[in-house]
């Protein structure tokens, strides 16, 4: 029996498909009612060392309307941390003062360590490159949502695949139902070669390639991600690769897709995709961002046990 | 009489079959340059199964878990014999456990483990060839990427 009571939620690699499965059929049941209050006397800390806006907004939203309270910062410049406290002396600290931490922090690994160290449940809100498995379940309930289900589908992972956390996460639990896979990068971006291996182990059907063209046709869903100046030694280089990967509602037209196909973005973007795309009914992504309100109000409420 | 190419200890530990070209790390991690009774170290010798193999004896020491530990990943075929009075009064191989605690540096500049005094913890995914889990941030370590403590 599937219960996530009290459980940490660090790595989507602690999920199996029945338990990803089940978040995703709480986060449904979240999206018929705005607001209960079945957490009115729990309180969340939110611990943000680094910047979010959609990730920290949305488990605030989720924890109030679930009537929960919310602590914590978004700057730990204003903390002890600044002082020179370690993360795991201010975890331990804080658990005294709340039911849940939320944490984001930009060294990978930290949300395990404060796992190790605390008593309460721990979910990771991103942990440098490694992992943020919430925006996994999120991608997955979007995927699900526009395309009716999640087994058998083609999916294009098109930009920055070697640094983009959500792409490795996406594609391993992807796994799990059969997708046929396309990673679509600049050669120096290309999905880090043990995923790559991992996948295949998993007996995955999955190919690399250097643009959309000959492929587009096959795919249901693009997750497209956005290709950072900074990663290029050379800024030549990096204009070069941006066109080949900035999607438009032109672009699309000139090439062969399939009607319904969905277009999935973590956000933020920058100019990766255009504006022309977001009235079209390929683009989902800000529907993508609403859903992480239901998703984690689902992973909330399993968590802290009001939902058996 | 049989001959020895390295000479007998009295008392203390002998490091055998260590894979020939691991035969100096295997001396750091014993920081022989500390001991003060003899110390034999013999490289090149003839193995059935290595081919070339090393050996250490160290008078008057007996050693550690932590060490043994070490050992086996970077010479996971050697095998320990405790001598008392020139007798083999114990012997066993080297084994790769099941996790490694503060003895492997994760490889990941970023991994908290490296931050913080946080001790760090390797998950063992295989052990011929070793492969290496960072319990915190995940990372898969092959045995290029092995680092020592």
């Amino acid at each position: 029996m599937v219960s996530f009571k009290q459980r940490d939620i660090i790595s989507i690699r602690h999920f199996n498909k029945e338990e990803l499965l089940y978040i995703l059929d709480l986060a449904k049941q979240m999206e018929r009612t705005t607001y209960t209050d079945t957490l009115k006397d729990k309180i969340l800390a939110s611990l943000f060392f680094e910047p979010s806006t959609r990730t920290r907004l949305s488990f605030e939203s989720a924890m109030q309307r679930l009537g929960g309270m919310v602590i914590g910062f978004a700057d730990s410049g204003i903390t002890s941390v600044a002082k020179g406290e370690s993360l795991r002396d201010s975890v331990k600290i804080i658990e005294g003062y709340c039911d849940i931490i939320v944490l984001r922090h930009y060294l990978e690994g930290s949300a395990q360590l404060a796992a190790d160290v605390v008593n309460i449940p721990v979910i990771n809100a991103g942990d440098g490159a490694n992992q943020h498995p919430t925006q996994t379940f999120l991608d997955l309930y979007t995927i699900q949502k526009t395309k009716g289900a999640l087994e058998g589908l083609t999916i294009g992972f098109l930009g920055d695949l070697k640094y983009g956390r959500t792409v490795h996460s996406l594609a391993y639990a992807l796994a799990y139902f059969g997708a046929e896979m396309f990673f679509i990068s600049p050669p120096g971006l290309r999905m880090p070669r043990d995923s790559i291996d991992e996948l295949k182990d998993r007996k995955v059907k999955c190919y690399e390639h250097e643009s959309l063209s000959g492929i587009s046709k096959k795919l249901d869903v693009i997750y497209c991600t956005r290709i950072q100046k900074e990663r290029f030694a050379d800024p030549v280089e990096f204009e070069k690769v941006r066109g080949v990967y900035r999607l438009s509602k032109a672009m699309l037209e000139e090439l062969e897709i399939k009607k319904d196909l969905k277009i999935l973005h973590p956000l933020p973007r920058v100019d990766e995709m255009d504006e022309s795309l977001d009235k079209t009914n390929y683009a989902v992504y800000f529907h993508q961002a609403r859903n992480g309100v239901p998703v984690r109000k689902a992973i909330l409420s399993a968590v802290l046990g009001v939902i058996e | 009489m049989k001959h020895l190419d390295v000479s007998a200890i009295k008392d203390g530990s002998v490091i055998d079959h260590i894979d020939n070209k691991s035969t100096l790390k295997v001396a750091d991690i014993l920081n022989i340059q500390n001991e003060e009774q003899v110390v034999l170290v013999g490289m090149n010798l003839k193995s059935k199964l290595l081919g070339k193999k090393g050996i250490i004896k160290i008078g008057g020491k007996i050693i550690d878990q932590k060490e043994v530990n070490k050992i086996a990943l970077i010479a996971p075929n050697a095998t320990v014999n405790i001598i008392k009075d020139y007798e083999v009064v114990k012997k066993f191989n080297v084994a790769v456990p099941e996790v490694i605690e503060g003895i492997v540096k994760c490889f990941n500049p970023n991994c908290v483990s490296n931050y913080n005094n946080v001790t760090s913890q390797l998950n063992v995914v295989n052990k011929n060839p070793i492969r290496l889990e960072c319990h915190y941030c995940e990372r898969i370590m092959s045995a290029k990427d092995i680092l020592l403590i």
